[in-house]
C-alpha cells in the first residue's frame, strides 16, 4: 500500500490483448498463403517477410541497443554464403537455410568482444569495414569465383511451385520466430536493460545493468536475423553474386524501413517494411530516383519525424499495441 | 541604477524546480553575496542569469534590456560573465590561451591580458602550462582572469573556494580585491559565510529555490543568516533593511 | 620491397588528404560524417566539370571548387548537422548516410556510370617520376600529393594553435557550453569548422581525380579509407591521421604483393588489428601512439 492506494503493475491492456489476438489471427491466415495466393504473390509476400525480418533486426540494434550499424549486409551475405557452402558440401537445401543463421550467430558471437567496444560512428563504419572484409574473403573462395558468383544449384531439384511454397513457409517461419524472439526479449529483463542503455549507458551500468551482455545478445540476434534474411533471399534469387549480397544497399533499405516506421518501437519496423514494400513495388523500376527518394526519406525522417510514422501516431494517441511496457494502476 | 533585474524567475532541472519565483535586483558597484545550502538553487540561478540554463518562466533584465531568451554568448558580449562552479577551464589549452580566447568579445574596459596578469601575479610563471595541469588555486585564478578578459559589467562568481586549500582561497580573495576596487558589479556564491560577509555589500540567502533573506550586509546579523540558511524560521521571505 | 613501401607512403599521402577533413570534423563536433567519401567524389566531379568547361588545369579549378565546397560545408552544418547534433547520438549518422545516398545517386543521374579522370588535364605530372637507386620510383604526382597533405595538416595545426578562430574551435570542441559563456558563438564555430573540413575534402577530391579514376559510387571506398586512416593513427590528432594513412598505404601495397585482393584485405586486417590492440593491449602501455589509440572518442 502506498499513500496513493494500492498499486498494481499490469503488462496487458485491453488494446494490447486485441492487437496481439489480431496479429496471431493474421499470422494464422498468412500461414496458409501459398494455398490461396498465386505464384506471383507468393513470391512477393515472401519478399515482404524478408523485409520485415531485416527491419525488425536493424531496429533491435539501433532502436533498442543504440547501435547504428552500416554493415549488417555482412551477415546478410554471410548467411547466403554459408548456405552455398553447406549445400555444396551435400547438405539438403532447406536444412542448410535453417542452419546458416545459427552458424553466422556463432561468428557474430566471436566478433562481438571487439565490435561492441566500438561506439557511435566508429561502430557504424567499423561494421561496414567488416562487411567489406567479409565480401573480399568470400570472393577468394574458389567456389564463388570472385564477383561472377555461383548458384544454389541444389534448389533446382524442387519444382518451381514447391520451391516457392517452401521459400514462403521458411520465410514465414523465420519471421515469426524472430518476431517472437524480439517480443520475448523486450518483455524480459533485457528489455528494460535495453531502454536504460539507450538512454544513458553509464547510468545503466551503475545500477547493475549488464550492458555488455545485453548488447551482445542483441548483436548476435541481429546477425542471426540478417543471416536468415540473406539465406532466404538466396533461395528466392537462386544466384549468389557477392556484390549483390554484400551491398550496403541492404543497410540503406533497413535504415529506411526503421526510420519511416518508427525507431525503437516494436510495431514501427513492421509498418516501415510494409511501406517500403509498397514503395518498392510501385517505384522500384525507376532506378536512381527511387534510391534518391530513399536517401531523402532517411534524411527527412531522421531530422523531422524522428519517431517515424508509427512512433508519432503511437505517441499522439497513447496507444501501444504490443504489451511490452509496464502500466502502473492506482486503485483508490 | 539597476544593472540586473530578475523577476519571478523559475528554472528547472527536468521536472524538478530548482529556482522558484526568484526576484532580485543588483545595482551598479554592488557586491551581492548569494548563500545557501547545497541544492538551494544558487548555481542554477547564476547559470540562468548567464544564459547557460534555460528559464522556465520569469524575466531577466540586464542593463535595461530583456535577455531572458538571449543565448549565452550574446549575453557575454553584452557584459555578463560567469566563472562557473568547478572552473571549467579548457584543459587542453594553456593559461594564456584560456585568457586570450575570452578577450575576443570586443568589449572595452580595463581588462586585457597584461592587466589580468598584474591582478593575478601567480599566473605569469605558469602562463604556458595547460589548464589540466594546474592546481585548484591556479585554476580559480585563471577562471576569474578569463571572465575578466571579457570586460564584463556584471561578474558572476560561483563557489570560488570550492576544493581549494585555505591558502589558495586567501590568494584568490586577495586578487578579488583588485577587481572589486575597479568598481565591478559582482554576484558571489559562496559557502564560506564569514569571508563573504567581509567582502559583500548585500546578501541574499536561498533555501529550496527561493530567496528567504535579503538585505544590506551591514544590516543583517549572522544569526539571521544562519536561521535563513537552515530554514529555521519557515515564514515568508524576510526583508531586512531597504 | 623498398619500392613497394615507398609507393605505400605516397599512397598514404592521398589517404591523409582524404582523411584529414573527416578527422577534423570528428575532433571538433564528434560527428562522423558518413557522406564524407561521397563529398570527395562530388568534389572530383566538380573539379572535372570546371576543368572541362573553362579549359583550365585542375589546380586552377580548385580555386573555384574549394570555396564552393567550403560554402557547402557551412550550409550543411547550419541545416542538417546542427539539427542532428541536437536530436541525439544516432541522428548525425542516419542523416549523413541519407545525404551520402542522395549525392551518390544524383551524381549517377547527372554523369552516368562512366569512370572519369583528371589525369589527362595535368599533362605529364600524372606519370613523370624520379628513379632512385634500389629500383625505387617516386612519382611526381604522388610526391605532390603527400606534400600537399603535410602542408595542409601543418596549416591546420598552426591555425588551430595560433589563430583566434582556431582557438575558438578548440575551446568549443572541448566544452561547448563553457565556450558559449566566454562569448563564443558555438554554432558559428561549428559552421566554420565544417566549411574548413569540406574545403579539405575538395582538395582531396581533386587529387583523387588526378591519381586515379572516379565514378559516382566511389564514395563508399573513400570513406572507408579515410576512416581506417583515422582509426589506425589514433583519433584526436591530425598527425596521427597522417601516420595512420601512411601505415594503411604501406600495408595495402605489401598485401597486394601476396594477392590482387590482398591490397584491400590487408588494409582491413590492419584496421581490425589496431582496434584489437587498442582494446586489449594498449591499456598496459603509457606512451605515444598507444596512448593516442586508447583515447576513446566520446
Amino acid at each position: 500500500m502506498t499513500a496513493l492506494g494500492a498499486v498494481s503493475v499490469r503488462r496487458w491492456s485491453t488494446v494490447s490483448i486485441i492487437a496481439v489476438g489480431g496479429l496471431v489471427g493474421i499470422l494464422a491466415i498468412l500461414a496458409f498463403g501459398p494455398l490461396f495466393l498465386g505464384s506471383y504473390w507468393t513470391e512477393r509476400i515472401t519478399t515482404l517477410f524478408i523485409y520485415i525480418i531485416l527491419a525488425v533486426m536493424w531496429n533491435a540494434l539501433a532502436g533498442y541497443a543504440g547501435l547504428v550499424s552500416v554493415g549488417q549486409q555482412a551477415f546478410f551475405g554471410l548467411g547466403a554464403y554459408v548456405v552455398i557452402r553447406l549445400s555444396n558440401g551435400g547438405m539438403p537445401v532447406y536444412p542448410a537455410i535453417a542452419l546458416a543463421p545459427a552458424i553466422v550467430a556463432v561468428l557474430a558471437l566471436v566478433l562481438s568482444p571487439l565490435a561492441l567496444r566500438l561506439r557511435g560512428g566508429e561502430f557504424a563504419i567499423g561494421m561496414w569495414v567488416f562487411a567489406e572484409l567479409a565480401h573480399l574473403l568470400v570472393n577468394l573462395d574458389g567456389l564463388i569465383n570472385g564477383e561472377t558468383g555461383t548458384s544454389l544449384v541444389a534448389i533446382s531439384a524442387f519444382a518451381p511451385d514447391l520451391r516457392r511454397a517452401n521459400n514462403y513457409w521458411f520465410a514465414f517461419g523465420a519471421m515469426t520466430i524472430f518476431l517472437a524472439l524480439v517480443f520475448v526479449l523486450l518483455r524480459s529483463r533485457i528489455g528494460a536493460s535495453v531502454q536504460a542503455i539507450r538512454d544513458n549507458e553509464e547510468a545503466a551500468a551503475s545500477v547493475g545493468v549488464r550492458v555488455m551482455a545485453t548488447k551482445r545478445t542483441i548483436f548476435v540476434l541481429a546477425a542471426a536475423g540478417c543471416a536468415a534474411a540473406g539465406a532466404l533471399t538466396l533461395s528466392t534469387l537462386i544466384t549468389f553474386q557477392p556484390k549483390t549480397f554484400f551491398s550496403v544497399q541492404w543497410t540503406a533499405y533497413m535504415i529506411f524501413m526503421t526510420l519511416v516506421g518508427g525507431l525503437g518501437t516494436f510495431e514501427g519496423p513492421i509498418v516501415g517494411s510494409v511501406v517500403f514494400f509498397i514503395v518498392e513495388s510501385l517505384l522500384g523500376a525507376s532506378g536512381v530516383w527511387y534510391l534518391i527518394a530513399l536517401g531523402a526519406s532517411a534524411l527527412v525522417f531522421s531530422l523531422w519525424v524522428p519517431r517515424g510514422i508509427w512512433g508519432t501516431l503511437s505517441a499522439r494517441s497513447g496507444v501501444q499495441l504490443m504489451p511490452i511496457g509496464y502500466r502502473l494502476l492506482f486503485r483508490k | 541604477m539597476s544593472v540586473l533585474r530578475v523577476e519571478a524567475l523559475d528554472a528547472r532541472h527536468g521536472l524538478l524546480k530548482a529556482v522558484r519565483g526568484v526576484s532580485l535586483r543588483v545595482s551598479q558597484g554592488e557586491i551581492l553575496a548569494l548563500v545557501g545550502a547545497n541544492g538551494a538553487g544558487k548555481t542554477t540561478l547564476l547559470r540562468a542569469i548567464a544564459g547557460a540554463h534555460k528559464v522556465w518562466s520569469g524575466t531577466i533584465e540586464f542593463d535595461g534590456a530583456d535577455v531572458t531568451n538571449v543565448p549565452a554568448n550574446k549575453r557575454t558580449r553584452a557584459g555578463i560573465a560567469l566563472v562557473p562552479e568547478g572552473r571549467c577551464l579548457f584543459s587542453g589549452m594553456t593559461v594564456e590561451e584560456n585568457l586570450l580566447l575570452a578577450g575576443r568579445t570586443g568589449r572595452k574596459g580595463p581588462w586585457n591580458y597584461k592587466t589580468v596578469l598584474e591582478a593575478f601575479p601567480m599566473l605569469s610563471p605558469i602562463a604556458q602550462r595547460k589548464g589540466g595541469d594546474l592546481s585548484g588555486g591556479q585554476q580559480q585564478a585563471t577562471a576569474i582572469g578569463r571572465a575578466l578578459m571579457t570586460n564584463p559589467s556584471l561578474l558572476l562568481l560561483d563557489e570560488l573556494s570550492l576544493g581549494l586549500s585555505p591558502v589558495a582561497v586567501n590568494a584568490v580573495y586577495e586578487s578579488l580585491q583588485t577587481v572589486i576596487a575597479s568598481g565591478a558589479t559582482i554576484v558571489l556564491v559562496e559557502q564560506d559565510l564569514s569571508r563573504v560577509l567581509r567582502v559583500s555589500t548585500r546578501i541574499a540567502c536561498m533555501l529550496e529555490g527561493r530567496i528567504v533573506l535579503e538585505g544590506r550586509t551591514s544590516d543583517v546579523t549572522k544569526e539571521q543568516i544562519t536561521e535563513a540558511y537552515f530554514g529555521l524560521r519557515r515564514d515568508a521571505a524576510l526583508e531586512v533593511g531597504a | 620491397m623498398i619500392d613497394q613501401i615507398v609507393q605505400g607512403v605516397l599512397l598514404g599521402g592521398y589517404y591523409a588528404l582524404v582523411a584529414c577533413g573527416l578527422s577534423f570534423m570528428y575532433g571538433v563536433m564528434r560527428i562522423i560524417n558518413l557522406a564524407h567519401g561521397s563529398l570527395a567524389v562530388l568534389s572530383a566531379f566538380l573539379v572535372w566539370y570546371v576543368t572541362e568547361q573553362l579549359g583550365v588545369s585542375p589546380f586552377v579549378a580548385l580555386l573555384i571548387v574549394v570555396p564552393i565546397m567550403a560554402a557547402g560545408g557551412w550550409i550543411l552544418q547550419r541545416t542538417v548537422l546542427d539539427r542532428s547534433l541536437r536530436s541525439g547520438p544516432l541522428t548525425p549518422l542516419l542523416s549523413t548516410f541519407g545525404i551520402a545516398i542522395i549525392i551518390d545517386n544524383l551524381l549517377f543521374e547527372r554523369f552516368g556510370a562512366d569512370s572519369r579522370s583528371l589525369a589527362p588535364d595535368i599533362g605529364d605530372l600524372s606519370y613523370k617520376s624520379w628513379s632512385l637507386p634500389g629500383g625505387v620510383t617516386v612519382g611526381q604526382l604522388g610526391l605532390l600529393t603527400l606534400a600537399t597533405a603535410v602542408v595542409l595538416i601543418v596549416g591546420l595545426q598552426l591555425f588551430l594553435k595560433y589563430a583566434p578562430l582556431g582557438r575558438a574551435i578548440r575551446a568549443t570542441a572541448e566544452d561547448r557550453d563553457t565556450a558559449e559563456l566566454m562569448g563564443i558563438n558555438s554554432r558559428a564555430v561549428y559552421a566554420a569548422a565544417a566549411a574548413i573540413a569540406l574545403g579539405t575534402v575538395a582538395i582531396a577530391g581533386a587529387f583523387l581525380g588526378m591519381r586515379a579514376t572516379f565514378a559516382p559510387y566511389a564514395g563508399a571506398a573513400q570513406l572507408i579509407f579515410a576512416f581506417e586512416a583515422v582509426v589506425i593513427g589514433g583519433t584526436g590528432s591530425l598527425w596521427g591521421t597522417l601516420l595512420g594513412a601512411i601505415a594503411l598505404g604501406v600495408v595495402q601495397n605489401l598485401g597486394a604483393q601476396l594477392n590482387p585482393q590482398g591490397f584491400l584485405i590487408a588494409g582491413h586486417l590492419l584496421f581490425f588489428c589496431v582496434l584489437a590492440i587498442r582494446f586489449f593491449a594498449a591499456g598496459r602501455f603509457s606512451g605515444g601512439w598507444l596512448k593516442a589509440l586508447r583515447r576513446q572518442p566520446a
